[in-house]
C-alpha cells in the first residue's frame, strides 16, 4: 500500500527530532537538512497533488484501524492543494532565513520551523475533528516558538497575547468538539457529517451550539473580526520571515472552514440552518474593511503588512462565505493567491526592517533601495488585488461570485472601496519609505536613535543581503506569475475542487468504505 | 504582425532599458525606441486591412471560467489611437533622450514608459472589458511610477499619489460597471457587448452601471470635479507630460467613452451626464489656464478643457459630433504634444516655466518660437490650422443641441470656451516668446540639439498638412475611426476650411477677438481673478488624505489596543452570544437522564472545589498563595476522575498537577510576588459579568449535555469490544492512547517537546540579552533559607529516586492492561529526577546527568515515529500495532506489543520536556559562586566552613 499520504506529517516529525538530537550545535547541517526536508516535502506534495487531481479521494487508516474508528488522513484536491502550497511557501521561507541570516538569532529555528510544517501539513491532511485539535496545538506551540525566535521584549509581549488567545481558541476548541461529541458520539468528519444528517429535528439545540463554536474557532484561526485580534501585534512583532510563514496559517482556519462547514454542517444540512453565512459574510466584510483601513493607518511597515494580510482574509472568507460552489472554487484560486501575495510582503518587509527599521517615515536612503523599491511594488500590487497579477483576477473572480448573492451590492462595495483605501495606503507608505528617503532634507541625516523597547534586538544589518533572500522571493513572485498567467487551469482545478465540496458523497462514502449508492 | 505580438512587445521592450542602461544611455534610448518602432510597424501593416473596413481579431483562451480571456481586435477606432500612442511614443523616446539629464535614471524611466505605452496599447486593442479592466489598471500603476519618477521632488510624489488615488478609485468604479454590463449581456467580450444595445439600455442595471463606468472614464480624463490631479501630475517630468498628461493617457478616458457609444450612447441620461460634465469641464478648465503662470500648469488646464470639449461632443449623441470628437483627438493629440515639449524646451533651456520671468525668447530661441507659435494658433483655433476645423465642427455641433429646453446653454457656454482658449493661447505665445528680450533669465536659454526639437517639429507639420490638406491627409482616418464608434452608417461630414458663412464661424470668429480682448485685460483680469476665494483643489485633496489616514490610525489604533482583557471580553462575549443564538434557534430535546442525588462526600468535595476557585479569584494577586489554590482545584478534579472510574485520568491528573507546580514556582521565583495595578471599579464589574455569563453559558452546556444520552451509537463502544483483542490490552484507555488513537499521542508528546524546546529556546535568547546583567545582580527578595540544601530532603530524595523509578517501571508496564501507561510513567520519573535538582542542587544534579534532555526528546519522538514506521514494512499503514505472546523458560507467560515500544517514545518525550523546561527555567537562577561540589551543606565530615551561602558570595565576586 502506499504510505505517501503520511510522509507530509512523518518525516518533518522525524527531520525535526533528529536536528534536535544530533545537528544541534551544527547550523550549517541544520540548515542544509532543514533545505533539503522541505524540498522533499513539495516533491512528496506535488506527487499527491497529481494523484488527487483526478478527482480520487483516498483515505489512509491509522494504526490499521478503520474510520470513524481510528484517524483517518484523507487525501482530495483540497487537501493535496493545501499541502502543495505550504510546502511551497516553506521552500521560500526557509530559503529566505537561511539567506538573510535570521536562523541564527535564536536556538532551534529549523526545527521549530518543521515541527510547525507538520503541524499545518497535518491540520490540511486530517480526516478526524480530534486529530485536526491536535495538529492546531502542533501548529500553534510551533508557531509560538518561531514568533518569539530571536526575542527582544515587543517581541515577548505579542507573543504572549498570541498564545494566550489561540489557547482561549484551543479551549473553546475542546468545548466545541466535547459538545458534537456527545450529541453524534464520533469524531470522524465523514462520520459526522452522515449522523448530523439524520440527527432527529426535535433536538438540535446542543448540535448547533457545537456547530457554531467550531466555526468560531476555525474564525479565530483565520482572524476574522471581532476574533482576529491576536493577529496584527504577533505578525508585526513577529520575525518577519516568520510571519511570511505565518501567511498559511489563517489560511488553516479558512480551509477548516471550507472544509467542514461543506462536509458536516454544509448548507443544505437542516439542523445547522442559519447558523453560517448569516453572521460570517458581515463579518468577512468587516475584517476586510478594518484590515485595509489598518493598512491606510499603519505607521510601521510590519502592521502595514499584517494588516493587508487580514484585508485579503476578508475577501477570501467573503468568498467562502457565499457557500456556493462558484464562489468557493474563487475562494481556493483566491486562497492560493493570498498566501503567497501575504508572504512575498512579509518578506520585502524584513528586507526593508533590516535596513532601516519598520517605521514608515523618511530617512537616509537604504542599501538596494532600487530593487526592493522594485519589490515591494510587485508585493502591494499583489497583495491590494491590481493587476496584472493574481490578485486582480482573484478579486474579480470573487465579485463575480457574488453576483446571486443578497448582499452582492454591499459585498462589490465593500471590496471596491477597501481596495482604493489599500492602495492608497500602500502608495502613502511606499512613497514614503522609498521615494521621500531621496529627499535632499534626509540624505545626510543621522540614523535615528534605536528605539528604547528595542535595545535587545541585533543592531540592523549593513551589508547587502545574501542573494538566498532574493531568490526566495523571486521564486515565490514566481508563482503568482504563473498562478495569473495559468489562471485557466487553475481555476479548473478549483472548480473542480469546489464542485467536490458541494458532493461530498464521494468523500463519505470512500472514509467510511461504504460501497457508493 | 500579431495583435498580441503588438500588445507584448512594449512590455518585452519595457524589460532591456532597466538592463542596458550599464551598457550607457544611448543602448537604453535605442533599445526602448526599436520596440517602439517595430510595434508601430506592425500596426502600419494592419492598417491597410483596418482602413478597409476591416476588423482584425486575435483571441486566446486565458480564464474562460470568469469570462477573462486575451482577445484583441484592432478596429479603426483602436488603429486611431494605436497610432497615436505608438507614434507619439517614438517622438518622447527620443526627446526624452535629450532632455533627461545625466543624474536621471533614464533606463528605469524608459522601462516605466514602455509598461505605460504597453499598457495604453492593451486598452484600445482589447476585445474583452476585464482584460481591458486589466490595462487600465495597469496606466494607472505606470503613470504612479512616472510622476513620482522625481522621487525627490514632494510635488512629483503627492502628484503621483493623487493622480493613482483618482484615478484609481476611478478604476475600481469601473470594474463594479463593467461586471454588471457583463452581466447584462451575459458575456465580457466587446464585440458581443456592443451588439446588444437594447438590452443594455432596457435593463435596470443600465443606469448604475453607465454611472460606474463613467466614474473610471472622468477620472482618468480629468473631468470636472475630477480635474484636479491633472495639473498636479505635471510634477513629472515633461516627456511624461506630454505623453501620458496630453496625448494618451488621459485619452483613455475617452476612448472608453468612444468605445462604449454604441451603446452606451443616445440616451437622456448619457446626455446629460456626458454633455454636462463635458461642457462645464471645457470652461472651467479654459478660465482656470488662463491664470495660470506655471507654463506646464496653462497647459494642463488647457488640456483638461479639451478633453471636456471631446467628452461634450461624444456626449451629444449624435453621429456628426462624434466624428468631430474623433477629428478633435487627433488634432488635440498633435498640438497639445507639440506645445508640451516646447514648454520642456523653455524650461530646460531657460530653467524655468514662470510666464512671469519669460518673455522676448523669440530672439533667442527661434525654432521652439515657430514651432510653438503654430501649435498654440491651432490650439487657439486659427485657420488654417488643424485646430479650427475641429473646432468649427464642435461650435457648429454645438449650435444645434438644446440642453434642457434651452437652445443658449450649450452654445453660449461654448463660445465662452472657445474665447478664454483663445485668450491663453494667444497668452503662451505674447507673455513668453513676444515682447523685449529680458536680463534676468536664470540661465541664458537658446535653441536646443535638434534632438529635442525634431519630435514637436514633425508634430506641427502634422498640424499644419491636416489643416491644409484635411480629407486626404486625415481623412480615412477619421472616418474609419469614427464608423466604429458610431457603429454604423457614417452621417454626411466633409473635413474642410470652408463651410460658408455658418453660425459656427460667426462663434469662431467672435471668440477668437473676445480672447485678443481678454489677454489685453490680462493683468486687470488677474488682480480680480487673484482676489476672488477658490477652492484649493490639493489643500482639499491633502486634507482629505490626511484626515483619512488619522482617523484609520485612530480608529486602529483604538481597535487594537494592546488590551488582552478587552480582547478577552470581545472573545467572550461573541462567542456567548453566537452559542445562545445557535441555541435558542434549536429545538431542545428532554433529557434522557435522572439526576442523581449528592451525598456529603460529593458536596464536601464540591465545597472544596468552588472554595478554592472563590479563594483563587479574592487572592490572585498574591501568586504564591493562587498557586497552592489551583492545587487544591487540581487534587479535587483528580479525586473526581478517581471517583468516576477514570483512575488513569486522576493519576495523569495528579502527576501533571506536580509538575506544573513546581515548574510554576519556579517561575514565580523571578516574578514580583504581587500582580501589577488592576482595572478601576467599573472595568473589574464589566469583566465580571463576562466572565459570570461565560462561566454560565459553559455549566448550563456541560449540564445539559450530561442530562441527556448520545443520539447515536459511539465510536467507544467499538473500542471497548476492540481493545484486547485488537489492541492487545485490556486497559482501553491506554490502547486508545497508543493503538486506536496513537496518531493524535504522537502529535500530542510532539506539542510537549516543542514546548520544553521553546522554552530553552526562550531561555537561551534572553541569557543572551542584557537582562542577563540583571539577573546576575539579582537581590532576592526574600530571606532565603539559610541551609540551601537540607541534609533530611537530600538523604530522602536520593533514597526516594530508586523507588520512584521503580515504580514509574512498573506504571509502564503494567499500562496497558491496568491503569498506567508511558505518559504517567514519565512524569513519575521525571518527579523522580526533579527531586534532586530541588533538594541537591542544580549544579549537583547537572553533573550527574549523562543525557541531554534534547537527546532524550528528540529520541521519544524518534522512538514513537520509528515504531510507526515499523508497521510499513509488514505493509501496513503508520502505527499498526502488532502483539504476541511469548513465553520463555522459567518465567509466566507475557505479551510482547509494539504499542509498548510507542509507549517508550512517550515516556522518553514525556521525561525529556519536563526535564528540559526545568533545566532552562533554573538556568535564570544560576549566579556566579552558586554552585558547590557538597550537596549537602552541613556535613559534619567536612573541613571548610559551611557559609558559603550565595548572597555573600556573589557579593565577593
Amino acid at each position: 500500500m502506499s504510505h505517501l499520504i503520511v510522509t507530509p506529517v512523518v518525516l518533518p516529525a522525524l527531520l525535526a527530532p533528529f536536528i534536535i538530537m544530533a545537528l544541534r550545535h551544527h547550523l550549517d547541517l541544520q540548515r542544509i537538512f532543514s533545505i533539503a526536508g522541505t524540498v522533499a516535502l513539495v516533491a512528496i506534495t506535488l506527487a499527491l497533488t497529481v494523484q488527487a487531481s483526478d478527482g480520487s479521494v483516498q483515505v489512509y487508516d491509522l494504526g490499521d484501524w478503520p474510520a470513524p474508528f481510528g484517524i483517518v488522513l484523507v487525501l482530495d484536491r483540497l487537501s493535496a492543494l493545501m499541502a502543495l502550497l505550504t510546502s511551497l511557501l516553506a521552500l521560500g521561507v526557509v530559503l529566505y532565513a537561511v539567506g538573510s541570516g535570521w536562523d541564527e538569532r535564536g536556538r532551534h529555528f529549523h526545527a521549530l520551523l518543521q515541527f510547525q510544517l507538520m503541524g499545518i501539513l497535518g491540520a490540511f491532511l486530517t480526516g478526524d475533528a480530534f486529530n485536526l485539535f491536535v495538529f492546531f496545538e502542533v501548529l500553534l506551540i510551533a508557531s509560538y516558538g518561531l514568533m518569539i525566535h530571536g526575542g527582544g521584549p515587543k517581541r515577548l509581549r505579542a507573543g504572549v497575547q498570541y498564545v494566550v488567545y489561540n489557547l482561549l481558541g484551543s479551549t473553546l476548541f475542546l468545548f466545541a468538539l466535547g459538545t458534537i461529541y456527545a450529541v453524534t458520539g464520533t469524531l470522524n468528519m465523514a462520520d459526522i457529517a452522515v449522523r448530523v444528517a439524520e440527527l432527529p429535528a426535535e433536538d438540535t439545540a446542543l448540535l448547533r451550539v457545537g456547530a457554531v463554536m467550531l466555526l468560531l474557532v476555525f474564525a479565530i484561526k483565520a482572524a476574522v473580526l471581532p476574533l482576529h485580534f491576536w493577529l496584527p501585534a504577533s505578525y508585526a512583532n513577529a520575525p518577519l520571515p516568520v510571519a511570511a510563514l505565518f501567511a498559511i496559517m489563517t489560511k488553516v482556519g479558512a480551509y477548516a472552514i471550507l472544509r467542514v462547514y461543506t462536509l458536516a454542517f454544509g448548507p443544505d444540512v437542516s439542523a445547522t440552518q442559519g447558523l453560517v453565512g448569516d453572521w460570517l459574510l458581515p463579518a468577512a466584510l468587516l475584517t476586510l474593511a478594518v484590515g485595509s483601513i489598518g493598512v491606510l493607518g499603519a505607521r510601521e511597515i510590519g502592521r502595514l503588512v499584517a494588516f493587508g494580510s487580514i484585508a485579503s482574509v476578508g475577501t477570501l472568507l467573503t468568498s467562502i462565505a457565499l457557500f456556493t460552489p462558484e464562489a468557493a472554487a474563487a475562494s481556493v484560486y483566491y486562497m492560493i493567491h493570498s498566501t503567497l501575495a501575504s508572504a512575498i510582503l512579509f518578506l520585502v518587509a524584513d528586507l526593508v526592517m533590516e535596513r532601516r527599521g519598520g517605521a514608515i517615515i523618511a530617512q537616509r536612503p537604504m542599501p538596494q533601495t532600487g530593487l526592493i523599491a522594485s519589490l515591494f511594488f510587485v508585493g502591494a500590487i499583489a497583495l491590494a488585488g491590481m493587476p496584472p497579477l493574481s490578485g486582480f483576477v482573484g478579486k474579480l473572480l470573487v465579485m463575480d461570485a457574488a453576483r446571486d448573492s443578497d448582499l452582492v451590492w454591499s459585498i462589490w462595495a465593500v471590496i471596491l472601496i477597501s481596495s482604493l483605501i489599500t492602495i492608497v495606503g500602500f502608495a502613502r507608505a511606499g512613497s514614503i519609505l522609498f521615494w521621500e528617503s531621496h529627499d535632499a532634507a534626509h540624505a545626510r541625516e543621522a540614523e535615528p536613535e534605536p528605539d528604547e523597547e528595542d535595545e535587545d534586538l541585533p543592531p540592523p544589518v549593513s551589508a547587502p543581503a545574501s542573494n538566498l533572500t532574493f531568490v526566495a522571493i523571486f521564486g515565490l513572485i514566481g508563482g503568482l506569475v504563473l498562478l495569473t498567467v495559468f489562471s485557466g487551469p487553475a481555476m479548473n482545478y478549483a472548480t473542480a475542487t469546489a464542485d467536490a465540496l458541494f458532493d461530498p458523497t464521494a468523500y463519505i462514502d470512500t472514509v467510511l468504505k461504504r460501497s457508493p449508492q | 504582425m500579431s495583435l498580441f505580438l503588438i500588445a507584448a512587445l512594449p512590455f518585452i521592450g519595457a524589460v532591456f532599458p532597466a538592463l542596458l542602461i550599464r551598457a550607457g544611455r544611448n543602448a537604453a534610448s535605442f533599445s526602448a525606441g526599436l520596440t517602439t518602432l517595430l510595434a508601430f510597424v506592425g500596426l502600419m501593416i494592419n492598417a491597410p486591412a483596418v482602413l478597409r473596413g476591416e476588423t482584425i481579431h486575435a483571441r486566446l483562451d486565458w480564464l474562460p471560467g470568469l469570462g477573462l480571456n486575451a482577445n484583441f481586435f484592432l478596429d479603426g477606432l483602436g488603429l486611431l489611437f494605436a497610432t497615436l500612442i505608438l507614434g507619439i511614443g517614438l517622438l518622447i523616446i527620443l526627446y526624452a533622450r535629450f532632455y533627461l539629464s545625466r543624474e536621471d535614471p533614464m533606463g528605469q524611466f524608459y522601462s516605466y514608459l514602455l509598461l505605460f505605452q504597453g499598457a495604453m496599447v492593451g486598452i484600445v486593442l482589447s476585445d474583452n472589458i476585464l482584460l481591458l479592466l486589466v490595462f487600465w489598471e495597469l496606466t494607472s500603476l505606470s503613470s504612479f511610477l512616472l510622476i513620482g519618477y522625481w522621487k525627490h521632488l514632494p510635488e512629483g510624489r503627492q502628484g503621483a499619489r493623487m493622480a493613482l488615488a483618482v484615478t484609481g478609485s476611478g478604476g475600481l468604479a469601473m470594474i463594479g460597471g463593467m461586471l454588471i454590463l457583463g452581466n447584462i449581456v451575459g458575456s465580457y467580450d466587446l464585440t458581443v457587448i456592443l451588439q446588444n444595445k437594447e438590452l443594455i439600455q432596457a435593463s435596470p442595471l443600465y443606469l448604475p452601471a453607465l454611472i460606474l463606468i463613467l466614474l473610471g472614464c472622468f477620472t482618468k480624463s480629468a473631468q470636472f470635479p475630477f480635474h484636479f490631479w491633472l495639473p498636479h501630475a505635471m510634477a513629472a517630468p515633461t516627456p511624461v507630460s506630454a505623453y501620458l498628461h496630453s496625448a494618451t493617457m488621459v485619452k483613455a478616458g475617452l476612448f472608453l467613452m468612444a468605445r462604449m457609444w454604441p451603446v452606451l450612447s443616445g440616451t437622456p441620461e448619457w446626455f446629460y451626464i456626458v454633455a454636462t460634465t463635458g461642457l462645464v469641464t471645457m470652461v472651467v478648465g479654459a478660465v482656470i489656464a488662463l491664470f495660470k503662470d506655471d507654463l506646464k500648469a496653462l497647459l494642463a488646464f488647457s488640456t483638461v478643457s479639451h478633453l471636456g470639449l471631446i467628452t461634450m461632443l461624444l456626449g451629444f449623441g449624435t453621429k456628426v459630433a462624434a466624428v468631430a470628437a474623433v477629428f478633435h483627438i487627433i488634432n488635440h493629440a498633435t498640438f497639445k504634444a507639440a506645445l508640451f515639449m516646447s514648454a520642456g524646451i523653455v524650461d530646460h533651456e531657460a530653467h524655468t516655466r514662470d510666464i512671469k520671468r519669460l518673455g522676448g525668447l523669440r530672439h533667442l530661441m527661434p525654432i521652439t518660437f515657430t514651432i510653438a507659435l503654430i501649435a498654440s494658433l491651432s490650439m487657439a483655433g486659427i485657420p488654417p490650422l488643424n485646430g479650427f476645423l475641429s473646432k468649427e465642427m464642435m461650435l457648429e455641433a454645438a449650435f444645434h443641441t438644446t440642453w434642457a429646453g434651452s437652445h443658449w446653454v450649450i452654445p453660449g457656454l461654448a463660445v465662452l470656451a472657445a474665447l478664454f482658449s483663445a485668450a491663453y493661447s494667444f497668452r503662451f505665445i505674447v507673455h513668453v516668446f513676444l515682447g523685449p528680450k529680458r536680463h534676468d533669465y536664470p540661465t541664458h536659454p537658446h535653441d536646443p540639439g535638434a534632438g529635442m526639437w525634431i519630435g514637436p517639429a514633425l508634430l506641427v507639420v502634422l498640424v499644419v498638412m491636416i489643416g491644409l490638406f484635411s480629407s486626404p491627409v486625415a481623412g480615412p482616418m477619421v472616418s474609419t475611426a469614427a464608423q466604429a464608434v458610431i457603429g454604423g452608417e457614417l452621417p454626411y461630414f466633409k473635413l474642410k476650411l470652408w463651410h460658408g458663412l455658418t453660425p459656427a464661424l460667426y462663434m469662431s470668429i467672435g471668440a477668437v477677438a473676445g480672447g485678443a480682448i481678454l489677454l489685453m485685460l490680462h493683468a486687470r483680469l488677474e488682480a480680480i481673478w487673484n482676489a476672488l476665494p477658490r477652492p484649493e483643489a490639493k489643500t482639499i485633496f491633502d486634507a482629505i488624505i490626511g484626515a483619512a489616514t488619522r482617523l484609520a490610525n485612530s480608529v486602529t489604533d483604538a481597535l487594537h489596543n494592546g488590551s488582552m482583557t478587552r480582547y478577552g471580553a470581545i472573545f467572550v462575549v461573541f462567542v456567548a452570544a453566537l452559542s445562545s443564538y445557535a441555541y435558542a434557534t434549536g429545538t431542545l430535546g428532554d433529557p434522557t437522564r435522572a439526576v442523581q442525588a449528592a451525598g456529603p462526600l460529593h458536596l464536601v468535595a464540591w465545597a472544596c472545589l468552588v472554595a478554592a476557585t472563590l479563594g483563587i479569584l479574592a487572592l490572585h494577586h498574591q501568586r504564591i498563595l493562587a498557586l497552592v489554590l489551583i492545587g487544591v482545584v487540581g487534587l479535587v478534579v483528580s479525586l473526581g476522575f478517581n471517583y468516576l472510574s477514570a483512575p488513569d485520568l486522576a493519576l495523569t491528573q495528579i502527576s501533571v498537577e506536580v509538575v506544573t507546580i513546581i515548574l510554576m514556582l519556579l517561575a514565580l521565583n523571578f516574578m514580583p510576588k504581587e500582580t501589577p495595578r488592576e482595572s478601576s471599579g467599573g472595568r473589574k464589574l464589566r469583566d465580571a459579568v463576562i466572565a459570570i455569563v461565560g462561566g454560565t453559558g459553559v455549566g448550563a452546556l456541560i449540564y445539559a449535555l450530561m442530562t441527556r444520552d448520545f443520539l447515536f451509537p459511539t465510536i467507544s463502544e467499538f473500542h471497548l469490544a476492540n481493545s484486547y483483542k485488537g489492541g492487545g490490552g485490556t486497559n482501553v484507555v491506554n490502547v486508545i492512547l497508543v493503538d486506536f488513537r496513537g496518531f493524535d499521542t504522537f502529535g500530542e508528546i510532539i506539542v510537549l517537546g516543542i514546548a520544553a524546546i521553546v522554552i530553552y529556546a526562550l531561555t537561551e535568547t534572553i541569557l543572551n540579552s542584557r537582562v542577563r546583567a540583571r539577573l546576575l545582580n539579582r537581590q532576592p527578595d526574600m530571606p532565603q533559607a539559610g541551609d540551601a540544601h537540607p541534609l533530611m530532603m537530600v538523604v530522602a530524595t536520593r533514597v526516594m529516586m530508586p523507588i520512584a523509578l521503580m515504580v514509574g517501571a512498573y506504571i509502564f508496564f503494567r499500562g496497558h492492561n491496568l491503569p498506567g501507561g508511558g505518559f504517567i510513567a514519565g512524569l513519575v520519573a521525571a518527579i523522580a529526577l526533579i527531586m534532586q535538582y530541588m533538594a541537591s542542587g542544580f549544579a549537583w544534579a547537572t553533573e550527574r546527568q549523562r543525557f541531554y534532555y534534547h537527546g532524550i526528546i528528540g529520541a521519544g519522538v524518534l522512538v514513537a515515529a520509528a515504531t510507526g514506521i515499523g508497521a510499513w514494512f509488514n505493509d501496513k499503514p503508520f502505527l499498526t500495532s502488532a502483539f504476541g505472546y511469548v513465553h520463555p523458560p522459567y518465567l509466566n507467560e507475557f505479551e510482547l506489543a509494539t504499542a509498548a515500544l510507542f509507549d517508550l517514545g512517550v515516556f522518553l518525550a514525556v521525561v525529556g520536556a519536563v526535564l528540559l523546561a526545568l533545566e532552562s527555567l533554573a538556568r535564570f537562577a544560576w549566579q556566579p559562586g552558586m554552585s558547590t561540589e557538597h550537596a549537602m551543606d552541613i556535613n559534619p565530615a567536612r573541613d571548610d566552613a559551611p557559609e558559603t551561602v550565595n548572597i555573600e558570595n556573589v557579593k565577593e565576586v
